[in-house]
């Protein structure tokens, strides 16, 4: 909590930490911590004095009106932009000089809003390549068809069902992802994020387009991967209904800055929340900063 | 493992016995006679083709990036492959070992340029990448055409007339030296030892890697990062790495091609390999399909074959060529014609899609 920042501070407020931690992991350390984390495209601020702590095994949602730089969040954590300002922990380590792939590995995985699957592959395919690192042959073995690649790829297949067969899907496994249809290419998603072997799953909009029973399922679904891989989930989401209902802890966003955080309970009675949404009974809104 | 034999091992597995069959027949139709002087000519140059098409269809349908210089590292394997064939024969007469000493120096060779060139070009995307691989294809070709390249009892001698003023004699090349490069004549009195045996060993060789690569996770790797760059970093792909591994996989094959096509002529220039024939290899691609191996065979075997076979028209040869061309492309394009063909996708092969 002591982390220091290298930019020269303006208005650094103390980090407000357990707000959102839920009991169970309070004595652990966070799986993820942002401090004063911020980024500008040119000269307009995405988003600034972002932080956050994450519990080993909590579900958070972060939420905002359209444009208030949710997205932006995940792709900073990412690293698909860097930060400005700010430093993000994860599990302890700076990030500061990872990249996508590299934080991937380091252990945070996610999903895109608008779906970025490898259409032309096949689903275990797909799944696949999120298990490119649980397989450790080499590609001259792979040529070769060596011991060692068909080893690899049994287990690295065994595990991509396992994984398919959480949201029921091992029987599309040769199906090209492509012509999925909306709902399983979502959960086709997700499951290619868990192969990554993931401590932190980051999912964007999850249950967008998807109707009610579909996302009941799904909310049954986060619970269940995060009981049973436990890990960290993080969600992006506008169903109020999936965010009030599996939430443990939420971060409300409007113009890039956290304007609330807390348990579903409080962030539903928060004033500055309804006037985010809904805006102000009269006169002007309140930190339109453009 | 024999059990859950996948779709893709079985498709493969009837390639290769398509390839063997035609390997066969040919030897046979060889043996007794029945092949005419021109085609027998062909032979060599087609099996150079598919090896090309197939490691141009690395590239362009797997790794799904558009390069416009692949007669480049063609055109390194052919000169690099000349070089040391010709060096060699002052070593060893043995023909199959000088035949693939100058393969596999030529595969090197082009995997290295490939590797120098891939580290710019790699940092491109789309029309980017392609224009700029066009450059490089065209750079490589001029500074060919510089080079002066001898060889006698004291080792290879060489050097790099970049300012044209030159000549064979500043080599200094003993007695019992030969000149193997004259820079713009381009290689001179080269030993034809190219076999068409050579030739379908090659395909077999480049097919057996590159399908090998494909279903592996390295070719799953390059598929996801043409399919979808984003998601793949954001799952731990390495993109430059995978990029780099494809990129320089295709320019050594390509360069393996080039030296068995340089064995087969006693003259070469190196205006050859220059934008058209980069453009040729792409149409064999395109035509076969993207990232589909067989169809960049049997469209290389045709498309070569075919502007030989409208010899006969004389000027109107090019004309008929192009006229087919955009038939089969129209046609191949329109569903109705894709469900008609997809009907015969487990049987047919060989140079049977007319």
């Amino acid at each position: 909590m002591s982390q220091q920042k290298k930019r020269p501070a303006t208005k650094m407020v103390p980090v407000q930490t357990n707000a959102i931690v839920p009991d169970r992991d309070a004595d652990k350390s966070p799986i993820l911590e942002c401090h004063h984390l911020g980024i500008d495209f040119g000269g307009l601020t995405a988003v600034n004095n972002f932080n956050l702590m994450i519990g080993r095994t909590e579900i958070a949602g972060l939420i905002g009106p359209n444009g208030a730089g949710k997205t932006t969040v995940f792709n900073l954590l990412t690293k698909v932009y860097q930060p400005t300002r700010g430093t993000i922990l994860l599990d302890g380590n700076d990030t500061s000089k990872m990249n996508t792939e590299q934080i991937n590995r380091a252990g945070i995985a996610r999903t895109f809003q608008n779906i970025r699957l490898f259409k032309e592959m096949s689903v275990v395919d797909n799944v696949l390549v999120g298990l490119h690192h649980e397989m450790d042959y080499r590609l001259p073995s792979a040529i070769l068809r060596l011991p060692t690649y068909w080893r690899g790829e049994r287990i690295a297949r065994e595990r991509a069902l396992e994984l398919l067969s959480i949201f029921d899907m091992q029987d599309l496994a040769e199906t090209k992802a492509g012509s999925l249809p909306y709902g399983a290419q979502r959960r086709l998603e997700i499951v290619r994020a868990l192969a990554t072997n993931p401590s932190l799953l980051l999912l964007d909009e999850p249950a967008a387009g998807m109707n009610p029973s579909e996302t009941s399922e799904l909310m049954d679904n986060i619970v269940k991967i995060r009981d049973l891989f436990h890990i960290a989930v993080m969600l992006i989401e506008h169903d109020m209904n999936l965010v009030m209902g599996i939430c443990e802890g939420i971060c409300v966003l409007n113009f890039g800055e956290v304007i609330a955080k807390g348990s579903p309970d409080e962030i539903k009675q928060n004033p500055v929340v309804i006037e985010a949404y809904l805006g102000k009974k009269d006169g002007k809104e309140a930190g339109n900063d453009g | 493992m024999i059990k859950n034999l996948k779709p893709h091992t079985k498709q493969n597995i009837i390639t290769f016995l398509g390839l063997a069959v035609v390997w066969i027949v040919v030897t046979v139709l060889r043996s007794q006679g029945a092949l005419g002087r021109s085609t027998l000519g062909l032979l060599v140059p087609i099996c150079c083709y598919v090896v090309m098409a197939i490691s141009l269809n690395l590239t362009v349908g797997i790794m799904g990036e558009l390069s416009l210089g692949h007669a480049g590292f063609m055109g390194i394997g052919a000169f690099t492959g000349i070089v040391v064939s010709q060096s060699l024969m002052r070593v060893t007469s043995s023909v199959p070992l000088r035949l693939l000493a100058a393969m596999l120096v030529g595969a090197l060779f082009a995997g290295i340029f490939g590797f120098l060139i891939g580290i710019p070009v790699l940092r491109l995307r789309g029309d980017y990448l392609a224009i700029v691989t066009l450059a490089f294809g065209e750079i490589i070709k001029e500074l060919i055409t510089c080079l002066l390249v001898g060889v006698d009892e004291n080792g290879l001698h060489m050097i790099f007339n970049y300012k044209g003023l030159k000549n064979v004699e500043d080599l200094n090349l003993s007695e019992a030296g030969q000149v193997i490069i004259k820079g713009a004549q381009g290689a001179t009195g080269t030993q034809t030892i190219a076999t068409f045996n050579a030739g379908m060993l090659l395909i077999f060789v480049t097919l057996f890697i590159i399908l090998h690569t494909i279903y592996s996770r390295t070719g799953r790797a390059i598929m996801a990062i043409r399919d979808n760059r984003i998601a793949a970093e954001s799952v731990g792909i390495d993109i430059t790495k995978h990029k780099m591994i494809a990129f320089v996989m295709s320019a050594a094959m390509a360069g393996s091609a080039g030296a068995l096509y340089g064995l087969n002529y006693s003259n070469l220039v190196a205006a050859k390999f220059d934008f058209n024939t980069s453009i040729l290899v792409l149409v064999f691609v395109v035509l076969g399909g993207l990232g589909n191996m067989r169809g960049s065979i049997i469209a290389a075997v045709l498309l070569y074959v075919l502007p030989e076979a409208l010899r006969g028209m004389h000027d109107y040869r090019m004309l008929i060529y192009a006229v087919i061309l955009i038939v089969v492309m129209l046609t191949t394009n329109s569903p109705a014609a894709k469900n008609f063909f997809g009907r015969f996708r487990f049987g047919k092969k060989g140079g049977a899609e007319e």
